[in-house]
């Protein structure tokens, strides 16, 4: 029996604040509603917390499907309403791969190698530089 | 070589947990029969897509495992099947963009890129079966132009 079958599906997903950023980390698999409430809890806690910035940690994600891409570029247009920039960490080379041939680039999502990269983005660009998803020059 | 054992098997698509034994059975028997770590990923994402789809729009459904064989080749069969509404034009159902439901309309479209072979035969009001093969170490499927 593989040890995929013993890996618990993930049904809560957990939302840290670090200063002003809020981190995630998806891993493993991931209910549908699991990803929808982590949307909204992210929303929320932007909301409460006044937090700047968002980081989705990807690396433990062995797929990213049309469902959870969509989701992904939800949170990053919610929070830049909500005034906080998200950038996604850590996709995998064969995700990448995936997604592209899947049909889904995700153009308005920023992405960096891993958390730490993320982390030195949102302080280097800094909150109301400008660039979100929907700065002016954005297709 | 590869045997059938932890390939073959029937699973429930009722909930968006069936899903993720759907993906689970899938990395699995992927990874049994040989497949790349790119390959997996690819049959995975596929097999969510096309999983998802029975769900949502056929109201649930089952999908079946095989191994199968060509000449020498191995594959893996995935067949998604659904009693639900059925769909009218097919044409446009695997069009990128087109979605009746609510979604990126990347499903159908989407998954068929992922794998090396991809039947759909539905009948409107009686169900849809959508059936991919992909086999291990095949050639580059050649690629559209963008």
């Amino acid at each position: 029996m593989s040890e995929h079958f013993d890996r618990p599906a993930s049904a809560h997903v957990p939302v840290l604040r670090l200063g002003d950023v809020l981190l995630v980390t998806l891993q493993g698999d991931l209910y549908d509603s699991a990803a929808q409430q982590l949307q909204e809890d992210i929303g929320a806690t932007i909301a409460t917390s006044g937090v700047t910035g968002v980081v989705i940690d990807i690396s433990g994600m062995e797929i990213v499907d049309s469902f959870l891409g969509r989701v992904l570029a939800e949170i990053a247009a919610q929070s830049s309403l909500l005034a906080a920039r998200t950038v996604v960490a850590g996709m995998r080379p064969a995700v990448a791969i995936t997604l592209v041939e899947l049909g889904l680039t995700l153009p308005g999502l920023r992405t960096a190698l891993n958390t730490e990269a993320a982390m030195d983005l949102l302080a280097r660009t800094g909150p109301g530089s400008g660039d979100g998803p929907f700065a002016a020059g954005h297709p | 070589m590869p045997t059938s054992a932890g390939v073959e098997a029937c699973l429930p698509i009722r909930s968006d947990m069936d899903l993720v034994w759907v993906r689970q059975h899938v990395r699995q028997a992927a990874s049994l029969l040989g497949f790349g770590l790119v390959e997996q990923t690819k049959l995975v994402t596929a097999a969510s897509e096309l999983a998802r789809n029975t769900l949502v729009h056929g109201g649930g459904g089952r999908m079946d495992s095989a191994r199968v064989t060509r000449n020498r080749a191995v594959g893996l069969q995935l067949a998604f099947c659904d009693e639900g509404p059925g769909i009218a034009d097919l044409e446009q159902a695997l069009s990128d963009g087109y979605t009746s439901g609510g979604g990126l309309g990347m499903g159908l479209g989407g998954a068929r890129r992922l794998v090396h072979e991809f039947s759909l035969e539905s009948t409107v009001g009686v169900g849809t079966t959508v059936t991919v093969v992909s086999w291990v170490s095949a050639p580059p499927r050649p690629r559209e132009e963008f």
